[in-house]
């Protein structure tokens, strides 16, 4: 028995649950639910008037339906919108004062908050389910004027920055999943950075969805002044569960004149059993806006785990001279499936794009890049290059490339370039040759197709991402 | 529009003389056609070229009634002279002539459909509208062994007599085992805004060789839309090369089934556009066999207020391993009006394949010009030069040198 109960957590590294009661909405989607929200995060009245016009908008979206990984029916009025920890109902005032059984959770994830607020120089807003438990660092940030907090502590303390921009980047109206979090979301990060400044350290949030039945929905919003520079980090695990879990976030960045946005993500959420039972669908909108001139906003993500992952964080190149910046890994294992890539949108002179995206499947996964460069007749003078390269392993696998190539402007430049192919017996050969086996073979050569993104993380992220690619394909050689 | 299909399709029943089966299964496309309409943005296959927008804003109302009974006189000023060839006669969309003048007579079977089965499943509604409306196709058939000495022309003309029409026409060939045929596609037009329809289906048998070369040179103000779908046994090659110039709107889309083993097939296109001209080629390369090749090169030149797309597929599936397929589009876009989209698509479930695409476009390279204008050539000069080296290329990719310099010297190419 015992051994079996290890074998299951040897399965899913991450998979467990810790018993907290839980707050509840009522299940249901409907407007009594999102006052319930508003009213459980003490929201101001515009804040409320803005869910609830996201929610009329709702009603008449359909969800999309052209995407490449199809999923059974996701009853909406099934689901419980809000759930919080019932131990943050009076905030913490420090770590000691935190739920220890909160504590274990991280310390199995290997993110012990006190460890971590020692050892790394990392300040860490961790979301337990949907809200904000703990956020370290606060002086070290505060001294800066940068603004490192919760989306609820946000509406509370900085209306006036939440009003501004939030949904300006992607507004209510946009589409289906996106509107769906503008009504419900729960919480998720702020980030402010002031004019001139370089944010001190890397920003890093861990997600963890925790409540059985409960999408979560997070929000969050990054705001990079006139020559600020901010780097921002998103990691998720998630415990094993049998029912599938919805994740529909929303996450919006804006930089400024010659402001700079790195955002880097490892996600590593229940991909669901080896019989593609179970696991998250992972349905983001994530979209940057380098209004500014000569701003830059880059996208890093590690995606090895959801059941489906279905996200396009996207960069629109509205000043001159702005850069957007893709780099990518998915990795699909098993049953699970992604469609994934991103979207670059060049209106301002001079912009430049760069995609980078690796894609490696196994078993009986599937994936798909889907992605857009269009460059608008304004456009003049710009650039972009992307790459697409994938990986397969086995026949049972699929990897699709489905790039839109628009050019509207004589002036500028697209080149593109994709490839396919398993990983050559040569290489392999050589590998063992020398002594490795061929799992080992596998994840040194994958690794090695996966460099030019890895290269890209931060480096506390890109050990860990590095481990991950290893494990996400164990099991999917010989 | 509804009714207008109707009413047309009404009447051409009346008074064509179609057997009763024959009515009663072009009715069914009808209905599937009605029931579909026009293709749209929304259609994925159709995102870049609204065509029920483009017929709407250069034809208007379209009429789908065609009179067939009486003959037209065969203009045959029209014919090549360099080159000895079988001709098939298209004049508004009524076959006047059927030549093969050159050829061994018991080597070429040709059916009319009415000793056919119409039986093309698909969901592509312009193929439907295509089976509801043509009135009468051949299928020539390719017998064992034989070569085709000359090649055949297929000449599509239209005159003054039409206007706003919808005009479909359709062919089958069937080339058996060890066969060949070289086909041309010449486009003459006259008449003026008419939205022509062209369905050809090819069924190549093993170490069949089917050539199509798709010329649309002379400018015209029609629509038109051309849909080649190709089987292929073990062995066989196809090679298609488009020259997509001189419609208002044309879009040719080539669907081949890779069905045997070693077969292969090649796309090549030029598209050389100026004037609001909106051309697309879309290709779907279905790799459905073991050590499969496919192989495909697009080049565009754009010039003002002209948009090019094309939309290339490959699929293959889990038993075509070792398949190797390659896909190339480039475009140079002269004016800042002009616009080339494209969506090259790899949809690969098979791990033991080399499959790649790339897709480039932009202005003529500055520091090329300069450096022939240093030497001497004007600006003109040198940009006619450079785009000249560009197209040459594909030009090359013809693998016939008999019909490489009679397209050469018809679009006056100097090398």
């Amino acid at each position: 028995m015992r051994e079996k109960e290890l074998e299951k957590i040897k399965e899913y590294k991450y998979g467990f649950s810790t018993d907290i009661e839980n707050i509840r909405a009522p299940k249901g989607l409907n407007k009594e639910v999102i006052k319930f929200i508003s009213n459980i995060k003490k929201e101001p009245k515009w804040m409320l008037d803005w869910r609830l016009k996201a929610y009329d908008r709702l009603q008449h979206l359909k969800e999309p339906d052209w995407q490449k990984p199809k999923y059974p029916k996701i009853d909406y009025q099934n689901l419980y919108y809000y759930s919080a920890p019932k131990s943050t109902k009076d905030k913490p005032k420090s770590l000691d004062d935190l739920d220890p059984k909160l504590l274990e959770t991280y310390n199995k994830l290997g993110i012990a908050l006190v460890e971590q607020k020692r050892l790394n120089n990392i300040a860490v807003d961790a979301v337990f389910d949907s809200v904000s438990v703990a956020t370290t660092f606060k002086e070290k940030l505060t001294e800066k004027g940068i603004i490192f907090c919760s989306m609820s502590e946000a509406i509370q303390k900085h209306p006036e920055l939440v009003k501004k921009y939030l949904g300006s980047v992607i507004p209510l109206t946009d589409h289906y999943f996106a509107t769906l979090n503008s009504a419900v979301f729960t919480d998720g990060s702020f980030v402010y950075i002031p004019e001139g400044t370089r944010c001190p350290m890397e920003l890093s949030t861990y997600f963890r969805i925790n409540a059985s039945e409960t999408g979560q929905f997070e929000r969050t919003l990054i705001i990079a002044e006139k020559g600020s520079y901010v780097s921002y980090l998103e990691g998720c695990t998630a415990p094993m569960r049998d029912e599938n879990q919805l994740h529909a976030a929303n996450v919006e960045l804006i930089a400024l004149d010659d402001a700079e946005i790195k955002y880097s993500t490892v996600q590593n959420w229940y991909p669901g059993d080896e019989n593609g039972k179970g696991g998250i669908y992972n349905f983001v909108t994530k979209r940057g806006l380098c209004k500014g001139k000569n701003s830059k906003i880059s996208w890093t993500q590690v995606e090895t785990g959801s059941a489906i992952t279905w996200k396009y964080p996207s960069c629109i190149l509205k000043g001159d001279n702005s850069i957007g910046e893709f780099y990518s890994i998915a990795i699909t294992n098993n049953y699970q499936k992604a469609d994934t890539g991103t979207k670059m949108i060049h209106l301002g002179k001079n912009t430049k794009s760069k995609i980078i995206s690796k894609g490696i499947s196994a078993g009986f996964s599937d994936m798909t890049y889907r992605g857009l460069v269009d460059i608008s007749s304004k456009a003049k003078n710009s650039s972009n290059y992307t790459q697409c390269d994938s990986l397969l392993m086995g026949n049972k696998c699929g990897a699709h490339t489905v790039p839109y190539i628009k050019n509207k402007n004589s002036e500028s430049n697209i080149a593109h370039e994709a490839t396919t192919s398993k990983i050559s017996e040569e290489q392999l050969h050589y590998c063992q040759q020398r002594g490795l086996n061929p799992e080992e073979a596998v994840g040194l050569i994958v690794n090695g197709f996966c460099k030019e993104v890895l290269q890209q993380l931060p480096m506390e992220f890109a050990v860990e991402a590095q481990k991950l690619v290893g494990i996400s394909l164990e099991g999917s050689v010989g | 529009m509804k009714e207008q299909v109707q009413t047309d399709f009404d009447k051409i029943t009346k008074t064509s003389g179609f057997s009763e089966r024959k009515i009663k299964l072009k009715k069914d496309y009808l209905n599937k056609f009605i029931k579909n309409g026009f293709p749209n943005r929304k259609h994925e296959n159709w995102k870049f070229s609204d065509i029920s927008q483009i017929i709407q804003k250069n034809i208007g109302e379209l009429s789908f009634y065609n009179d067939y009974s009486s003959l037209n006189k065969v203009n045959t000023s029209v014919f090549v002279d360099e080159l000895e060839h079988n001709k098939i006669v298209f004049i508004n969309g009524r076959i006047e002539k059927i030549d093969f003048d050159y050829e061994d007579k018991d080597k070429i079977e040709i059916n009319d459909d009415s000793n056919l089965d119409n039986t093309a499943s698909n969901d592509n509604s312009l193929i439907d509208l295509n089976n509801a409306f043509t009135n009468k196709y051949y299928k020539i058939l390719i017998k064992k062994d034989y070569f085709l000495k000359k090649p055949l022309i297929v000449y599509h003309t239209t005159n003054k007599k039409i206007k706003s029409k919808n005009v479909n026409l359709r062919l089958e060939f069937q080339l058996e085992q060890n066969s060949s045929l070289r086909l041309i596609d010449l486009f003459n037009d006259i008449g003026e805004k008419n939205f022509i329809n062209i369905f050809y289906n090819f069924d190549l048998k093993k170490d069949a060789i089917l050539k199509n070369y798709k010329i649309d040179k002379i400018q015209n103000k029609n629509i038109k839309y051309s849909f080649n779908n190709i089987e292929q046994d073990a062995n066989s090659v196809s090679e298609t090369f488009i020259l997509s110039s001189g419609s208002i709107f044309l879009k040719n889309e080539i669907n081949c089934n890779l069905k045997g083993k070693y077969s292969s097939a090649f796309v090549n296109g030029i598209f050389s556009l100026k004037n609001e001209q909106h051309h697309e080629i879309r290709t779907i390369i279905n790799h459905l066999a073991e050590n499969t090749k496919s192989y495909q090169l697009i080049k565009s030149v754009l010039g003002k207020d002209s948009k090019a797309v094309y939309q290339g597929k490959i699929f293959v599936n889990s038993e075509a391993q070792k398949t190797d397929g390659y896909q190339l589009s480039k475009a140079i876009l002269l004016d800042e009006s002009s616009e080339f989209n494209a969506k090259p698509e790899l949809e690969i479930y098979a791990d033991d394949v080399k499959c790649s695409h790339g897709s480039a476009s932009g202005s003529l390279d500055e520091s090329s010009i300069f450096y022939l204008m240093s030497r001497g050539l004007s600006y003109q000069q040198s940009k006619e030069l450079l785009i000249n080296g560009f197209l040459l290329d594909v030009f090359e990719k013809i693998t016939d040198s008999e019909v490489k310099n009679l397209i050469k010297n018809m679009i006056g190419l100097k090398e």
